[in-house]
């Protein structure tokens, strides 16, 4: 049975929770997203424990709690770790479909990270392939300045 | 008495600076700064620890499994975790758990972590979310809602009236004094009794300063089995008995109820742990207090006082630093709130009165035993007993 059926003989009360968020990004995050607004530079962070360079860079090494503050300036180029093609319309989608969401390892950096493909032939995309970020012109120091990664 | 598979004591104590704001950290950061003083204060290494607990308030900084979120910071990388909430409570629920959990055996190690970065999302819409769609939500006021005080207010003479409402404001101050000698409590200020009565009124007698602040920060808590927490620590606090004591949720009958879920708790707490004479057997009692007045109705509750003692208590000076029975030494809930936090503060600040290492807010007398409150909505009530000699 769909919901309008229901509706002729089940009372309902509609409900909606509208709340405000907003996250601050810290001082260490700040940097991070300076740098890609007025620079176009990509930082990761590297762990002095683990020697791992990290993107997206983050304060605390999540795997022995080491303090970090080694900011590594990565390459805009990168490799394709996975992808997935989406056909389908939700509202909460950042573009209209089909979408093509990738995992991009920057060269320099050991971690890939999930972000949006495009200029690409969806046939076409195979992992491993190398892609390249494309910045947006009004920057505006989150991590949509990025627009999207394409083919190279 | 209850059973306990073994003994459970507290060898790690971490707090933030709690403050208004903390833009400069991610919620990921704050919890570290927390988890990094726990385990500072224990000596030990995240390496030692075996499980991690976390826990805050749902809907208030929106974010869905925040105990994955926040693994960078809280040191749960490859550990077992879990992640609890229970409202107002859940920083006493999360110590209650984490004792549960290390004394069945299940891991001898155990961080846990309460917080709330209030400043990131909307407390009182978020509240609202626990009210009953069909009958309460759209009338919900968030934490001020509540006519408990009507039938007692309405038997009182302006004369009493007028008295209650200075003694309120003493408290308020006492707390405040207090708080300025605690380093991490967020109001830090001198109040004066003026200051309190012309306040902005909220909800009458409610008035702006008699209520709690909305802070940013974390605390966290390392637990360890006896056989362990001898070893780490020299100062180990253990937990002797908690007990949880709840009402019917959400139903406009439980005005009816005959005793409050603080007196039903503190009764099960005092018979199971031989207390007849709380105010002589339990040297300090850190108390969830969201405002003042609550702080003083409570007193009545959890501590089985005659009527009028507490007020007698607060004019006294009994309640304060120096007093034979100090209440919030650290400067309570009405100085401090970060929300998923604030029951654990309690606790933490209780064994910190027992270690002897509160510092300037540190009670002159000797304290062996102290006692934890938490609340949460609707009137969730927890106690946990700490002591300095080890339970038998
Ligand atoms: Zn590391």
């Amino acid at each position: 049975m769909s919901r309008e059926e229901h509706n002729k003989w089940a009372y309902s009360i509609p409900g909606k929770l509208a709340l405000n968020y907003i996250y601050y990004l810290g001082d260490f995050n700040t940097k991070f997203f300076t740098e890609l607004r007025d620079n176009k530079r990509i930082l990761g962070v590297k762990c002095p424990k683990c020697n791992r360079v990290y993107m997206p860079p983050r304060s605390v090494c999540g795997r022995c709690l080491s303090k970090l503050d080694e900011w590594v300036e990565l390459s805009d180029k990168g490799t394709l770790l996975s992808y997935t093609v989406v056909n389908y319309s939700e509202p909460y989608q950042p573009t209209a479909p089909p979408i093509v969401y990738g995992i991009i390892k920057l060269d320099g950096a050991d971690t890939g990270f999930t972000h949006l493909l495009s200029e690409v032939d969806a046939e076409k995309l195979r992992i491993g392939m190398r892609v390249q970020a494309v910045f947006k012109d009004k920057r505006e120091a989150n991590i949509q300045d990025i627009k999207y990664f394409k083919p190279i | 008495m209850v059973k306990k598979n073994r003994n459970v004591a507290i060898v790690g104590v971490g707090q933030t600076y709690h403050k208004r704001r903390r833009p400069d950290v991610t919620q990921v950061e704050l919890i570290n700064e927390a988890v990094r003083a726990a385990l500072k204060d224990a000596q030990l290494d995240i390496a030692d620890v075996d499980v991690v607990v976390h826990g805050n308030m749902e809907l208030f900084e929106g974010t869905y499994q925040g105990d994955m979120w926040h693994v960078d910071g809280d040191g749960a990388y490859m550990k077992s975790g879990i992640r609890i909430t229970t409202g107002g409570t859940t920083g006493g629920t999360l110590v209650c758990a984490t004792d549960n959990i290390v004394t069945s055996g299940l891991y001898d190690v155990a961080l846990c972590i309460g917080f709330e970065k209030m400043e990131e999302g909307e407390a009182t819409g978020g509240i609202t979310g626990m009210a009953d769609p069909l009958w309460f939500r759209w009338m919900m006021s968030g934490a001020l809602s509540g006519a408990s005080f009507a039938e007692r207010l309405e038997a009182l003479t302006m004369e009493q009236l007028e008295r209650l409402e200075l003694v309120a404001a003493k408290l308020r101050v006492q707390l405040a004094d207090n708080a300025a000698r605690n380093p991490y409590a967020h109001l830090r200020m001198k109040l004066t009794i003026d200051d309190v009565m012309n306040s902005r009124l909220l909800v009458y007698p409610l008035r702006l300063l008699h209520m709690c602040p909305e802070s940013s920060g974390a605390c966290a808590l390392i637990l360890a089995s006896e056989k362990k927490a001898e070893r780490i620590t020299d100062k180990p606090v253990w937990i002797k008995d908690h007990v949880t004591t709840h009402l019917e949720d959400f139903v406009v009958g439980v005005i009816t109820e005959a005793e409050s879920t603080m007196r039903r708790c503190a009764r099960k707490l005092y018979e199971r742990n031989k207390i007849t004479n709380p105010l002589k057997q339990i040297d300090t009692f850190e108390m969830y207090d969201p405002n003042v007045w609550w702080h003083m109705d409570w007193m009545t509750e959890f501590l089985f006082l005659k009527p009028g003692e507490n007020i007698e208590m607060i004019a006294k000076g009994k309640t304060a630093l120096e007093g034979d029975f100090p209440i919030n030494a650290s400067g309570g809930v009405v100085s401090t709130n970060p929300i998923g936090a604030t029951a654990m503060l309690r606790v933490a600040e209780a064994a910190l009165q027992i270690r002897g290492d509160a510092g300037e807010h540190q009670i002159p007398k000797e304290v062996n035993t102290a006692m934890a409150s938490s609340f949460g909505g609707s009137t969730w009530s927890i106690l946990n007993l700490l002591t300095k000699e080890k339970p038998m």
